[in-house]
């Protein structure tokens, strides 16, 4: 019974023995205590990083449910003879250059913020906020566009997920720009010190990474519903 | 964004007011408290109608005057008519899935202790976690009022069984009683709850990630935390399918949509087409509905049990005074069963009509999962084998737990077979199958953590006495119940039914069922001593020191409970695995992860202190 499995192995096998303490990566997450003293970058940068590897993980959520939506478009589009594709509105390539616009604003906006010039960081995020908003109209406007032709979400099974699906990624951009005005309140106010600004790094690069996200599954959504129909 | 501040990382103190204390706190574990509450008061809920259930099953046609005073309309002089019956099957399925066997293991123990065994002060996002149970919490009150408000008299919400199958679920009223406004309650408390345990599943997954301590890496964490991680990712990846088949079902009966409903149906006595309350519809695909949803519900399986899975290595390893036998292999199964959840979802479906070759190809994966269940099994063993075993209450509960696993598992190879699924689906097999492996073992996993973490979440032990007791005829009372419920189910009986009065070739079978009736209700009484010492203990249990069991992960190195930051300011360092119990050459039989060395101290002189924890906290 005295023998086991683990012993005292683990420990040299590892490299940590006695004293190893030098051996741990600086700033291993949660080791946050030692504030103020030095090599404390790399630990605000790790607890930071705690924005971008949620966001990640929001991503992937979001993304089964737009994978399990794709799924159920396919099967309803071969499961009957009553799908009859719509007429897709003119004015969704113009949604469609807005939203990549938007990234692209948004992508210099955050290398503004982390340029030691982050002067303009506000303009760009305002110009993102504002493409954003007018890509909503637009898709709004793709919407009244359908209801002229008499195209309703029950018309048809193309057109109750051209609905669906323009509405659910709506929702989610309307989410992307609360975090938006969220930076842009942030960034009115000068950051104290260096851990709020790496935070803020962090919350800005997370909340780009949602915007790219969003802008790739508009653009994925739009081939889907204008070329498997 | 959390709007957690980097200000005050000495200490955080605690809140004061009481309302930012207990009830819209911040603080992970009187969010985890808050979770397995909102558990047991739906336990309650879920348990009452099964035993209503079974009353009605044993005893068809007798009045019970207390329920004709309490549902008029759904049991009219005291007998239950076959709609409220129904509703109860669904109520009681639902409750029990989503806001027991998903909140309690995840929510609510993964919330209190996952962050402690890992070193944290807290989870990676506070105000999220907040939001992830009240969210839930909101769902709760949604399917309350489903019970209340379902649109008809004669019932306690829908009628179309927890799994909600189109196209009835998809009609409205005209499908039966509690299809109406019952469904749209059931649906929308589904799609929250669905919210309430992504926002909870991404906490966390980057808790974890991004909050372990100095030292702790993947291979020296407690199984537990594996268990709620994986199930965390599980919960990521199936709920968001669960929340867009919700959107399209919900959308099929308030927006005239056809997802899900096909042309031409012809229901209760109206064409579809031919009056204002049945619109038209065309084409849709109820099959979809059954992919989208066992999409979900086959992961959901795993997201109920594999806590249950961990908290029972933990416990296995920490009272037969063993390392768990096979730590990596355990950590590989977990994940492997995880990953296999995700691609046998058609198994609930051979009799859909699926092709032969899907069907075979779903058979063979669900069979696959057998692998890893038996590596956990006989490691389970394996750490029981030779063990110094201290046969307190939760190491019952966690026996009980492979106990039940494997008497429940075992039937999931017959029913996996899709030959033997044929004749098995729909009957009480496929109801014991279920109940034994997702619902009790989960259940007793609970039970096991409960009595093995209250010290350390209350100060106190829970009673010993009362506690074997409850273990004993509870552990005794669900073979009473669902071994009869197999045989029932090779005789052919169908699930759901009201009653089985008409049939005879069932006749011979009502001692039985009488005889599992009784079980039921006896298990479900013995419950009160459960919930008794919850209570009794919390105030008035024998005081518990910081290590009552002498276990070695990291919850134990600070007090019982813990302060509001976990550590009192002191973030702990890991220095070795969560399991080493026995250790040759060391004093005590146990070795706290935290202690830095022992290899150098002769057997039996210098002992470090009984705890070991206290001479490293830098």
């Amino acid at each position: 019974m005295a023998t086991t499995v683990t012993g005292t192995k683990p420990i040299t096998k590892k490299g940590m023995g006695p004293g190893g303490r030098s051996r741990f990566p600086g700033g291993n997450g949660g080791s946050r205590k030692g504030n103020g003293h030095e090599g404390d970058f790399s630990q605000f940068e790790k607890s930071a990083n705690r924005y971008r590897i949620g966001m990640w993980v929001g991503l992937a959520s979001i993304l089964m449910m737009f994978t399990a939506l794709t799924s159920a478009y396919i099967v309803r589009a071969a499961s009957s003879s009553d799908w009859h594709p719509i007429a897709m509105p003119q004015i969704l390539l113009l949604s469609t250059v807005l939203i990549i616009a938007s990234s692209g604003t948004l992508e210099v906006a955050r290398r503004r913020l982390k340029s030691a010039f982050g002067g303009s960081y506000n303009f760009w995020l305002l110009l993102t906020t504002a493409l954003g908003a007018a890509f909503l109209c637009s898709q709004l406007l793709a919407w009244r566009q359908l209801v002229r032709q008499g195209v309703y979400v029950a018309s048809n099974p193309h057109s109750s997920f051209f609905y669906l699906l323009t509405a659910t990624h709506g929702v989610h951009l309307i989410g992307g720009l609360i975090a938006l005005i969220y930076l842009l309140f942030r960034a009115r106010r000068a950051a104290r010190d260096e851990q709020t600004l790496v935070k803020r790094h962090a919350v800005a690069d997370a909340v780009t990474l949602y915007w790219h996200f969003m802008d790739g599954l508009w653009i994925y959504l739009f081939v889907l519903l204008f070329f498997w129909r | 964004m959390s709007g957690e501040s980097h200000e005050a990382v000495h200490r955080h103190p605690a809140p004061t007011s009481f309302i930012r204390k207990y009830i819209f706190s911040l603080d992970h574990k009187v969010i985890g408290i808050q979770y397995i509450m909102l558990a047991l008061a739906a336990v309650l809920v879920g348990m009452t109608m099964s035993v209503l259930m079974r009353m009605n099953l044993s005893w068809p046609g007798t009045n019970w005057p207390i329920l004709g005073t309490l549902f008029p309309g759904g049991a009219p002089g005291g007998a239950m008519n076959p709609e409220f019956y129904l509703s109860l099957v669904t109520m009681h399925g639902t409750i029990m899935v989503f806001f027991v066997l998903t909140t309690a293991p995840q929510g609510g123990f993964g919330n209190y202790f996952l962050p402690i065994q890992i070193g944290a002060e807290d989870m990676a996002f506070p105000v999220l976690n907040m939001l992830s149970f009240w969210v839930t919490f909101v769902g709760f009150i949604v399917i309350l009022a489903a019970i209340f408000f379902s649109g008809s008299e004669s019932t306690v919400g829908p009628i179309g069984g927890w799994t909600g199958y189109a196209p009835l679920s998809a009609l409205g009223q005209i499908a039966g009683p509690g299809q109406g406004m019952g469904m749209n309650l059931w649906i929308i408390s589904i799609a929250i709850f669905c919210v309430g345990s992504l926002l909870g599943a991404l906490n966390f997954i980057t808790t974890l990630l991004n909050m372990r301590t100095r030292g702790m890496s993947l291979m020296r964490m407690p199984l537990t935390c594996w268990a709620w991680f994986t199930t965390a990712v599980l919960a990521l990846l199936s709920f968001p399918v669960l929340l867009g088949g919700g959107i399209l079902l919900l959308l099929d009966r308030l927006a005239g949509t056809s997802f899900f409903i096909p042309g031409g149906l012809y229901v209760s006595g109206i064409l579809s087409g031919t009056n204002p309350n049945f619109p038209v519809h065309t084409g849709g695909s109820p099959i979809l509905w059954q992919h989208l949803f066992w999409f979900f519900g086959h992961p959901e399986v795993y997201i109920a049990i594999l806590p249950g899975m961990g908290a029972t290595s933990h416990i296995l390893a920490t009272f037969a005074r063993k390392p768990v036998f096979g730590y990596r292999a355990m950590v590989f199964a977990i994940f492997a069963i995880g990953l296999l959840g995700f691609f046998v979802w058609g198994h609930h479906m051979f009799i859909s009509g699926m092709s032969p070759y899907s069907a075979m190809t779903f058979s063979i994966l669900t069979l696959s999962i057998g692998v890893p269940s038996a590596v956990k099994t006989f490691n389970w063993l394996g750490t029981l084998w030779g063990g110094r075993i201290r046969f307190t209450t939760p190491m019952l509960f966690a026996i009980g737990f492979v106990s039940l696993f494997v008497a429940g598992g075992i039937t999931g190879l017959v029913l996996g077979q899709t030959s033997l699924d044929l004749p098995m689906h729909d009957t009480y097999f496929v109801t014991a199958h279920f109940h034994l492996v997702m619902g009790v073992a989960s259940i007793f996993g609970m039970f096991s953590a409960t009595y093995f973490w209250f010290p350390k979440m209350f100060g106190r032990l829970m009673n010993e006495s009362l506690g074997k007791f409850h273990f004993w005829v509870t552990f005794i009372g669900v073979y009473c119940i669902f071994v009869p419920m197999h045989t029932m189910g090779i005789v052919g009986m169908p699930r759901r039914f009201a009653q089985f009065t008409e049939y005879e070739y069932l006749k011979t079978l009502h001692p039985l069922v009488v005889f599992v009736s009784i079980a039921a209700i006896a298990t479900v009484l013995v419950q009160i001593v459960f919930y008794f010492n919850l209570f009794w203990s919390m105030f008035k249990g024998k005081r518990a020191g910081e290590n009552p069991w002498e276990a070695t992960t990291l919850e134990w190195t600070t007090s019982s409970p813990p302060p509001h930051d976990n550590f009192a300011g002191h973030l702990p360092v890991v220095y070795r695995g969560p399991y080493e119990f026995a250790v040759p050459g060391a004093a005590n039989d146990f070795v706290m992860q935290t202690q830095p060395e022992i290899a150098h101290q002769p057997v039996g002189q210098e002992g470090t202190s009984g705890n070991g924890h206290d001479g490293h906290r830098h």
